[in-house]
């Protein structure tokens, strides 16, 4: 019974790795990734120009590999495209804000500190080195043209697909002298989740830098005092990471279970 | 009870002085234990539950004699994951989740979500206007409501118990309004991505229109209570201090802002939904302490029914109006109504789904089923809420759930200013100064 079993899953799998396969070559990704993706319809595409930042690759549209999915879709793999940095001008005010940062870089050498910038929606994204997250936030606050004054927290996020870059720490800044937003992005390899932190810099990051390690297992070094905020101090794992095994639900019927919500059939 | 045994400290836990675990009424043992010892230093666990802390906060509190040189917070103890449980729902689910936060004020959480969503969709400008004014509309009912929670709790802890009754008294009517509108006094999921889920229910707005004139009946009362009631201003008056620097240090906004002088209000400075066009103050004081923040809070009301008063009107001419955006492949389809068993499937739509439109009957499907794809990207965008900026950070990949939602909730960040709000004060002050910056435990730990 068993070798017959395995028999029927040898043959299935070729044809799955053929589509895997020919998938990568479709998308780009997997081998240098200078090729455009495939799903470059408008929406999918905000910016004009600039390189294109697909994150990882949808397979299907039903969540299930294998035998699950009989509707034909199981092939279909469409790139998971983030807005591509913008080229200069940005427009309005990004222009001005833009250039008091990198003036201000440029005085102390810094000029690579910012890795690119992403306007989105009307919101304007600094992608910041992580070395360099301190003197940038330093200079957003204390600068008068700049003045961010007010930073309403941090936040993970988790792209287990961004390759070397997996984990996000994102910043929201406010200037309420010049009534601007804007938002600073970090991001570091889940190999090594360590970035600054910037409590010295805005005290009320205390609290918000807590949670992000607790949630994230992002390390914040320099906290005065980086401990679990929300879950208990002895629990194992950081739980809003995509990774995080999420437990299913026994069913008292014939040995049942309704599978992590993962690992069900949804669409994605 | 007394003991001088920690039952719940694990062996090894530190055993440093003695242990006391007091119920109440049994203070002399106390006294009488630390007599002995002579030692000043006490350190006080209070909470997490605990009448007068706010819901499920735990301080804990050092004290030498009855002035608190340390105070700490610990939270977490209503931690519910609704951020990871988002993300394995629909972008419509969503709303149902994130309404659960700050269980006082539903309907921002709600629309912090919502706005993050609507921008991500680029659909900001289509929301229809009707559906703009009915979510001012319940937003404002809303801060009324929140705010009376908070004046009649921070009263409750100081021992002003009619000042609990009667703005339980009120928030009772608030929450009869939201339940003739939504169906429901609480958890409401009613404001939905692309507008909202319902139209006003028949004679919703007399009823709106009779509570205004009710509330501005009852809302002096609250004024000739506690206003220059001496016991009240004692209390209140330099308790709970944190100036403008502190309050930008720790990022805190909302009323404890506002109570520093500083005219901070998303509603003016950010607008949104449409609150360019109301007519109404920002509430601002400038003693910096507990007293100015319920000054502020009575005030805001005041205003709060300003803007009710003009989303009626304008309500009341766009009946019949659509109140939700137009784009079928985002609208949510399913409309409820009331038959002869209650609320349920409208059957008129049922009909037109299942017997007129086969196009009708897909996009149903479509949306019940999987929802709409939101593009790839993020966003952020905040509300000011009733204890201050409420953001919601949306992230998506371009699927049919979230990829990451981040609440950036008021209550959390805010708490914070415990320890410089309380250290070198009175232990009673701690009660006081945690009252005015009015945490809700919901929205602190999500």
């Amino acid at each position: 019974m068993s070798d017959d079993k395995s028999d029927k899953n040898e043959s299935a799998r070729p044809a799955e790795e053929r589509n895997l396969e020919k998938a990568k070559a479709e998308t780009g990704t997997g081998s240098g990734v200078d090729q455009p993706a495939p799903d470059q319809s408008p929406e999918n595409v905000p910016a004009p120009t600039g390189e294109v930042r697909a994150v990882g690759v949808r397979h299907g549209m039903f969540g299930t590999s294998g035998t699950g999915d009989t509707s034909g879709y199981g092939g279909l793999v469409s790139a998971k495209v983030f807005p591509a940095a913008a080229q200069k001008p940005y427009g309005g005010w990004f222009d001005e804000v833009a250039g008091a940062l990198e003036e201000r870089l440029e005085a102390t050498e810094l000029t690579s500190a910012i890795e690119s910038v992403v306007i989105h929606r009307g919101e304007i994204t600094f992608h910041v080195r992580r070395e360099d997250l301190p003197f940038v936030a330093q200079m957003l606050r204390d600068d008068e043209r700049l003045r961010f004054e007010f930073c309403a927290g941090v936040s993970g996020v988790h792209y287990p697909d961004d390759a070397g870059r997996e984990l996000h720490a994102v910043y929201q800044l406010t200037s309420m002298t010049h009534n601007r937003r804007v938002r600073v992005e970090v991001s570091v390899p889940d190999s090594d989740p360590h970035l600054p932190s910037l409590v010295s810099v805005y005290p009320t990051l205390d609290w918000h830098e807590r949670e992000t390690y607790d949630m994230f297992g992002l390390v914040f070094d320099g906290h005065p005092a980086l401990t679990r905020v929300l879950m208990p101090d002895d629990w194992p794992g950081h739980p809003q990471r995509k990774d995080y095994p999420l437990g299913g639900i026994p069913v008292e019927y014939k040995g049942g279970s309704i599978p992590p919500p993962d690992q069900r059939r949804s669409y994605n | 009870m007394t003991t001088e045994q920690d039952f719940y400290a694990a062996p090894g836990d530190t055993s440093q002085g003695k242990v006391f675990t007091v119920t109440g009424q049994d203070w002399d043992s106390i006294t009488q234990g630390i007599g002995e010892s002579a030692e000043e230093r006490v350190v006080v666990n209070m909470g997490p539950q605990h009448p007068s802390t706010h819901g499920v906060l735990r301080l804990i509190l050092e004290l030498e004699g009855e002035t608190v040189t340390e105070a700490r917070c610990g939270i977490g103890y209503l931690h519910t994951g609704i951020e990871k449980n988002m993300e394995y729902r629909s972008w419509v689910q969503g709303t149902t989740f994130c309404t659960r936060m700050d269980y006082l004020s539903p309907f921002y959480n709600e629309m912090a979500y919502v706005l993050g969503v609507e921008r991500l969709l680029d659909i900001e400008d289509d929301i229809p206007e009707k559906a703009e004014v009915m979510r001012v509309l319940l937003m404002e009912l809303n801060r009324i409501s929140s705010h009376l929670v908070c004046i009649a709790t921070g009263g409750m802890e100081i021992g002003a118990l009619t000042v609990m009754t009667i703005g339980f008294r009120e928030r009772e009517l608030v929450l009869d309004l939201f339940e003739l509108i939504t169906g429901l006094r609480m958890n409401h999921a009613f404001i939905r991505p692309g507008g909202v889920a319902q139209d006003l229910p028949p004679g919703a707005l007399d009823e709106i229109r009779d509570f205004i004139v009710l509330m501005k009946k009852r809302l002096p009362e609250y004024a000739a209570l506690c206003n220059a009631n001496p016991i009240f201003k004692g209390r209140l008056e330099g308790v709970g201090h944190l100036d403008l620097a502190g309050c930008m240090a720790l990022g805190l906004t909302g009323p404890v802002l506002r109570s520093t002088g500083y005219a901070w209000d998303l509603r003016k400075t950010q607008p949104y939904s449409g609150y360019e066009d109301y007519d109404f103050e920002v509430q601002t004081w400038d003693t910096c302490d507990s007293y100015g923040r319920f000054r502020i809070r009575l005030n805001e009301m005041w205003e709060s029914l300003k803007i009710v008063e003009q989303a009626v009107d304008r309500l009341a001419g766009l009946e019949g109006a659509p109140v939700m955006v137009g784009d079928k492949k985002i609208a949510w389809p399913s409309q409820l109504a009331i038959g002869s068993d209650g609320m349920g499937n409208s059957l008129d739509h049922i009909r037109h789904i299942m017997g007129e439109s086969m196009e009708a009957l897909i996009h149903h499907f479509k949306l019940v089923t999987e929802g709409f794809r939101v593009p790839a990207g993020q966003a952020y965008v905040p509300i000011e809420s009733p204890r201050g900026e409420l953001g919601a950070h949306v992230v998506s990949d371009g699927g049919t759930r979230p990829f990451r939602a981040h609440f950036r909730d008021p209550s959390f960040t805010n708490l914070q200013a415990t320890s410089v709000m309380s250290e070198g004060g009175q232990v009673a002050d701690v009660i006081v100064a945690i009252a005015s910056i009015d945490p809700v435990m919901g929205g602190v730990d999500r």
